[in-house]
């Protein structure tokens, strides 16, 4: 117990659970909106990775970090528009699309690095985002401006969604189109906006591993936090306010296991300690279950005139 | 933009779909070789060679096509009725689990049993290991609507996590000199080579008779119709009188089990032993390949030989012209989307307002 507590207190425990959450948020963000808008996008995992390297390689190319995200950003748009093609425009299932962009995106970058790094052993760094010393907040001073970002951006899309037109019309074509279509909303417009939007969070979120978290790209870097972004999503019923809760309580019980690991406390095989986010992940997804309030229309293509 | 269904689809223009899908994704995917600096021509015609061009290339597009049909399968029967099983990879390494857990060695001779009532046994155990690992997700999504890809994504990793502990601990191999690496089959249990000097199996048969099985299943049984009804429309499915939750678990046992059994067979047919990268992915390039198959049994024999002719040619075509070898995950996957486009707009004509 008193070990506990005293790991409770210890700074670096929370500096840890804001960085592992940052990625979450973005990405739970951009889920969020996607599916607001009514769109599954299972793409997430392989956009990730996709955002993660263009982002890395913008930067390594010479480009001020900023722009490495932009790029990353950018990545993300056009996969999001190419999920909103398929699934918006064309009406494919929304699973399958979204897998086939998660192996594309992942493949296309696999082979990109390989072009680009023909014989390289140790993978090539970048200088990341340094943490914000001069803003004397402690832990928020520890974390890189992306971090701060992210934490900004939850009201920013909260008062998107519920404040605005384009975030009311968001929502419209996610619980009833139909009826979106008869206030004039275009519901084609309305939900590839969203996905696009959204994808380019999932984007940034990749580059926050590969242009803050680590200075390099990895293959497995992102390593499932796409779908657990997606689990996250019903946790937060769909509200980005729950959402940033989620992501916290998640980074917090992620950051939790590797403390363990590494205070030598730990009695079991290190994978059982590995396994806990996965695990955690299913277990929200069951808790909720019963009250999942999914937007109505998640999942079901529209075609218009057609029911 | 808006959909406008054809007033009458072409069987032929449906079938040619998919083979137009490919040539354009062959097409696209030229840009890729030639941003590596490789010219286009010989390096399609290495892979294609690297394939298919020999016996020896044929032989082992076979051995890796049989754990590709089987998943492909799994995901097949499951995505019929609509449950959207990504989680083959983990169900694979559970069966390839469970199958050296009964055919192991163990450190001394194994379980006292002829081989002829172990091999079933240990085919046996593989299915069930797959099946129940998919069971829960099924019930979860049945009963409290839990959406099944994130559950058996999720199991994915947790699955490796747990293979990857038993192979450090209860399950390792202490001859192995420290690899990850399990407790080795007894002689006995592996599957005959079908031609002498390579490396295709007899695992390669039953997978084969595995998809004619299910193909008749789908076809000729009330178990076939129900999955497909509770595909189309579950709502109307439980009207008609199809059990929703006992067609839904059956479908979880078949796709789960098919899954194992392919863990078993890449055991048993190829590797002796479980190691922690014995499936370069088959569970996820299965849900390719049933996709573009159209989710048809025996359509899926032919995808599955695609696939594995290009991973396995562009093995070998990456050796000979120094083009990544991920250039064969680019198109398979890039064939997916191509293919699904393809077979809407042979049903669907675009308008553009």
């Amino acid at each position: 117990m008193q070990a506990l507590l005293e790991l409770l207190a210890n700074q670096a425990l929370w500096i840890a659970v804001l960085r592992i959450a940052t990625p979450l948020i973005f990405g739970t963000l951009g889920v969020l909106l996607c599916e607001r808008a009514g769109v599954l996008n299972l793409g997430i995992e392989g956009i990730m990775v996709a955002g993660a390297f263009t982002g890395w390689l913008a930067v390594y190319a010479g480009w001020p970090l900023w722009a490495g995200v932009a790029v990353a950003a950018g990545t993300g748009a056009v996969f999001g528009a190419l999920h909103a093609f398929l699934t918006v425009g064309l009406a494919l299932s929304q699973h399958v699309s979204g897998i086939g962009i998660t192996l594309l995106a992942t493949s296309l970058s696999s082979y990109a690095y390989r072009v680009s790094f023909p014989k390289v052993n140790t993978p090539p760094t970048v200088k990341p985002f340094a943490p914000m010393e001069g803003l004397g907040i402690p832990i928020l001073s520890a974390q890189t401006p992306l971090t701060l970002l992210a934490l900004l951006l939850v009201p920013v899309v909260a008062w998107l969604l519920y404040r605005t037109p384009a975030g009311l019309a968001l929502r419209m074509v996610g619980e009833n189109p139909q009826a979106a279509e008869s206030q004039g909303v275009s519901v084609l417009a309305a939900r590839s906006g969203a996905v696009i939007a959204g994808s380019a969070l999932m984007g940034v979120a990749g580059a926050f591993l590969t242009l803050s978290a680590f200075d390099a790209f990895f293959f497995n870097m992102v390593n499932g936090r796409g779908w657990i972004c997606v689990a996250l999503v019903v946790f937060a019923s769909w509200r980005p306010g729950k959402a940033l809760a989620g992501a916290l309580l998640f980074a917090f019980f992620d950051a939790l296991q590797l403390r363990l690991q590494q205070s030598g406390a730990a009695v079991l095989p290190y994978q059982v300690y590995l396994m806990l986010p996965y695990a955690l992940s299913i277990l929200a997804l069951v808790l909720v279950a019963r009250r999942a309030a999914y937007p109505q229309a998640l999942m079901k293509p529209y075609r218009k005139g057609e029911r | 933009m808006r959909l406008e269904k054809r007033p009458a689809i072409s069987p032929l223009a449906l079938t040619l779909a998919p083979i137009g899908a490919i040539a354009f994704t062959l097409l696209v995917s030229s840009l890729l070789v030639l941003w590596a600096g490789a010219p286009v021509a010989p390096t399609w015609a290495a892979l294609v060679k690297g394939g298919f061009g020999s016996l020896f290339a044929w032989t082992e597009t076979l051995t890796r096509a049989t754990p590709l049909i089987l998943t492909g399968l799994a995901a097949a029967v499951a995505f019929r009725a609509r449950l959207f099983n990504i989680g083959a990879e983990g169900q694979l390494y559970a069966g390839a689990l469970a199958a050296v857990a009964v055919g192991g060695l163990h450190g001394g001779t194994g379980f006292d049993l002829p081989s002829a009532l172990l091999l079933p046994l240990m085919f046996l155990a593989a299915a069930l290991a797959g099946a129940l690992l998919l069971l829960g997700p099924a019930l979860l999504k049945a009963r409290l609507g839990v959406d099944e890809v994130v559950t058996t994504l999720l199991l994915n990793f947790i699955v490796l996590l747990a293979v990857s502990a038993l192979l450090d601990g209860p399950m390792k191999d202490p001859g192995a000199m420290g690899w990850p690496q399990s407790v080795a089959l007894q002689q006995g249990l592996e599957l005959s080579k079908l031609v002498q000097g390579t490396r295709v199996h007899s695992g390669l048969l039953l997978a084969c008779g595995l998809a004619v099985l299910l193909w008749a299943v789908f076809k000729y049984t009330v178990f076939g119709f129900d999955l497909r009804a509770l595909g189309a429309n579950p709502r109307a499915a439980a009207f008609a009188g199809v059990p929703p939750l006992r067609t839904l678990a059956g479908v979880a046992i078949v796709s789960g089990g098919l899954a194992g059994l392919a863990g078993a067979i890449e055991v048993a047919g190829r590797t002796g032993y479980v190691t922690l990268d014995m499936s370069p992915g088959y569970g996820y390039s299965g849900i390719v390949i049933a996709m573009l198959a159209g989710l048809h049994p025996l359509a899926l024999l032919a995808a599955a030989v695609f696939v594995a002719g290009v991973l396995v040619g562009a093995d070998s075509m990456s050796r000979v012209i120094g083009v990544p070898t991920y250039i064969a995950d680019v198109i398979v996957s890039a064939s997916l989307i191509a293919v699904l486009v393809a077979t809407l707009l042979a049903q669907y004509r675009l308008r553009w307002r």
